[in-house]
């Protein structure tokens, strides 16, 4: 125990500004009021739903859970079920195979909701594109609210994105 | 050398590349012979394949790599275009089942009656009968989404149930489907549904260029970017002819340590965190967060993505760039040393560590399994240490290796192997050899071939190449070592408690997108 103190006291606090909303990053106008959106920006909860990526975006994903990027502080975690979730962080070209289960993770989603695409192939296909296996960009399958770029988007691009998709202001 | 390949009958052809390979030819009927011997020879089963040969006036072949102590055979069975089929070879080498299987659905090359012929990739997007890998059938193609109907096993008797998960996992995971069939809490049989991720990467090679496909290899499976770059660019190599300067085959060495640290300082956190110990979470992904600033900073990339192509690499590593390196290498590694004292005097980590999602040596030599898990169930494999081509050889890389197989030699091999690639990154960069670090890649002829096979963090990647004209790719299989340690994952679960589950599948931490392909 002495040890584990010891480390914690000598590393600190690593945590980092947040970055500000981008307005850019919109795919579509907000449609959520103030108030809504009021409650969202201090409890934001998130599925992740990996729609047939590299895998190179999750590892972005995770390491926004670094000390670094202190989630949680923002009021942003993320939960194991679409049904406990206000917004979808989806990643990926939609692989044909994936289209149903996204689908319906995006139907099991409360509404009011939201959806972040991450990725080049989120947002465009990216190198996979539209083929006999894969759907191409997430906006083909479900509407997409903040389209973040990037191979892999950095986390602080991601938490970028997030923030904008709970920010009022237009495209 | 190729007098190993004389004793099997074979007439094999060494194949021009940096790693030895041979290729042969092996008609259909002695494909059982070849494989029998082959295992009695100690030789395993690196990937199975197969490709659609009639624009070339010809029909199917299927295709095996081999690895053989003397190196890797590529052995290619013609097949006709009427009738495709071969004698399956599951009974000899348990790996091959899925990877026959996925050859049946892509190319619809199929095992004979006997070898188990459920579908593997193909879920709803293409109908039976539908073979998308096959050049007559577009990549644009588009077919009417239908019902999977998968064939699950069923357990029966009495106080059992059934636990179906995913695809959409709870964490930021990729997606796949667990059957668990469980009495109490324990686990009595799990049963894996993987391809959900198939997004047709191998037909999206045949529409690329050599030089385009460097960037879709990197993209196999982002987190083992620069080993599957490393291989399409060996492949490359091998099929055109191009040698690539010592100076960038060292940068790769470097390249490819660093993926393999930062992969490890990120599940050495995650598996903390999955027995409750988030303090090592958040420690270790500090540390991992650091290094891959690092990354960005000297490489242009925090994954090192697109930093190894065709004939070398992108960027030069100066001198002052290079000690930075060393030196921030030096803090992780104090670091590490401390939280790995910490980890292994922490009862309740160890508790759930040991004993854990055990695979047995014997398990792991009858299934296959591979890479760091199988160093961590007593096969000493590495191919860095087999086949010590440029860059290992002066640096005499060590094997870690442990035989318990549970979740705490997977832990212990992942720190004994952060520690042996720190070394080694600092041995490369303080011999760095002078020189150029990219040479021109030369034209390849139609129906070259080329090989690429790499130590990535999570076992040996392979990469088969064979050209078309024009600088074009015919056909393309990119193999990850995941395809073999999936079904271990099975095994490894028999008789744990189900919320055991997710620390066991952490310390495998397989590849989905690079097996859906």
């Amino acid at each position: 125990m002495y040890q584990i103190l010891k480390q914690i006291v000598k590393t600190g606090i690593v945590t980092e500004p947040a970055p500000l909303p981008d307005a850019a990053l919109r795919a579509l106008e907000q449609r959520l009021g103030q108030v809504i959106l009021g409650h969202f920006g201090r409890a934001l909860a998130i599925r992740h739903v990996d729609a047939g990526s590299c895998n190179g975006c999750e590892l972005e994903i995770h390491a926004m859970n670094s000390p670094f990027y202190n989630l949680e502080g923002l009021g942003i975690k993320f939960v194991a079920s679409p049904r406990h979730a206000d917004m979808l962080l989806v990643t990926g070209p939609v692989s044909r195979n994936m289209e149903t289960a996204l689908r319906r993770a995006w139907e099991a989603t409360p509404d009011p909701k939201l959806v972040v695409a991450i990725g080049d192939c989120g947002c465009t296909g990216g190198i996979f594109g539209e083929s006999y296996a894969s759907c191409g960009r997430v906006s083909n399958v479900i509407p997409v609210d903040v389209a973040v770029p990037g191979c892999p988007p950095t986390p602080v691009a991601i938490l970028q994105g997030i923030l904008t998709a709970i920010t009022p202001g237009r495209r | 050398m190729s007098k190993a390949f004389k004793e099997l009958g074979l007439e094999a052809t060494p194949l021009a590349g940096a790693m030895p390979a041979f290729c042969a030819s092996v008609p259909a009927a002695e494909l059982r012979g070849l494989c029998e011997q082959a295992r009695a020879r100690k030789a395993r089963l690196v990937a199975l394949w197969g490709s659609d040969e009639t624009e070339r006036r010809a029909g199917y072949a299927l295709h095996l790599a081999l690895g053989f102590p003397s190196g890797l055979l590529w052995a290619s069975v013609p097949l006709s275009r009427e009738d495709p089929h071969y004698p399956g070879i599951a009974d000899i080498y348990p790996s091959a089942n899925r990877m026959q299987r996925a050859t049946a659905d892509l190319l619809g090359i199929l095992p004979s009656a006997d070898a188990d012929r459920r579908k593997w990739l193909r879920h709803g997007a293409w109908p039976e009968g539908v073979f998308p890998l096959r050049k007559s059938v577009e990549s644009a193609a588009r077919f009417a989404p239908g019902p999977d109907n998968y064939p699950f096993v069923r357990v029966e008797g009495e106080g059992v149930h059934e636990i179906p998960v995913g695809p959409v996992h709870a964490g930021t995971i990729e997606p796949g489907h667990f059957r668990f069939s469980i009495v109490g809490e324990k686990i009595l049989r799990l049963e894996e549904r993987l391809g959900y991720k198939h997004k047709g990467i191998e037909k999206r090679f045949e529409q690329m260029t050599l030089e385009q496909g460097a960037k879709l290899a990197g993209r196999v499976s982002g987190d083992s970017t620069v080993a599957y770059a490393w291989a399409y660019a060996m492949a490359v190599e091998g099929a055109t002819g191009t040698e690539p300067p010592r100076r960038a085959l060292a940068l790769r060495g470097i390249l490819l340590e660093l993926e393999r640290i930062a992969n490890h300082l990120g599940d050495l956190g995650y598996l903390g965190n999955d027995v409750s110990l988030s303090f090592g979470f958040f420690q270790f992904w500090r540390l991992k967060e650091d290094l891959l600033r690092t990354h960005a900073q000297l490489f242009g990339h925090r994954y090192l993505m697109d930093a190894i192509v065709p004939g070398g690499v992108t960027r030069d590593l100066p001198r002052a760039a290079g000690e930075s390196l060393t030196a921030h290498l030096e803090r992780i590694e104090r670091e590490v040393a401390t939280l790995k004292s910490i980890y292994d005097e922490h009862a309740g980590a160890q508790d759930r560590f040991i004993m854990t999602g055990q695979v047995t040596p014997e398990l792991a030599e009858r299934m296959g399994l591979t890479g760091l898990a199988a160093r961590a169930s007593g096969i000493a494999r590495d191919l860095r240490v087999d086949y010590p081509i440029p860059p290992w050889q002066q640096f005499d890389p060590r094997t870690a290796s442990h035989t318990r197989g549970d979740v705490a030699a997977r832990v212990a091999v992942r720190f004994d192997e952060v520690f042996e690639s720190m070394r080694l990154v600092q041995a490369l960069v303080q011999k760095l050899p002078p020189g150029d670090i990219r040479a021109p890649v030369a034209a390849a002829a139609a129906g070259a071939r080329g090989l690429g096979w790499i130590e990535g963090w999570r076992g040996e990647v392979l990469i088969a190449l064979e050209t078309a004209g024009s600088n074009r790719i015919h056909r393309l299989h990119p193999h990850d070592p995941s395809w073999q340690n999936w079904p271990l994952l099975e095994h490894a679960v028999h008789g744990n408690i189900v919320p055991d589950f997710p620390l066991i599948n952490k310390s495998f931490n397989l590849s989905y997108s690079g097996t859906d392909l």
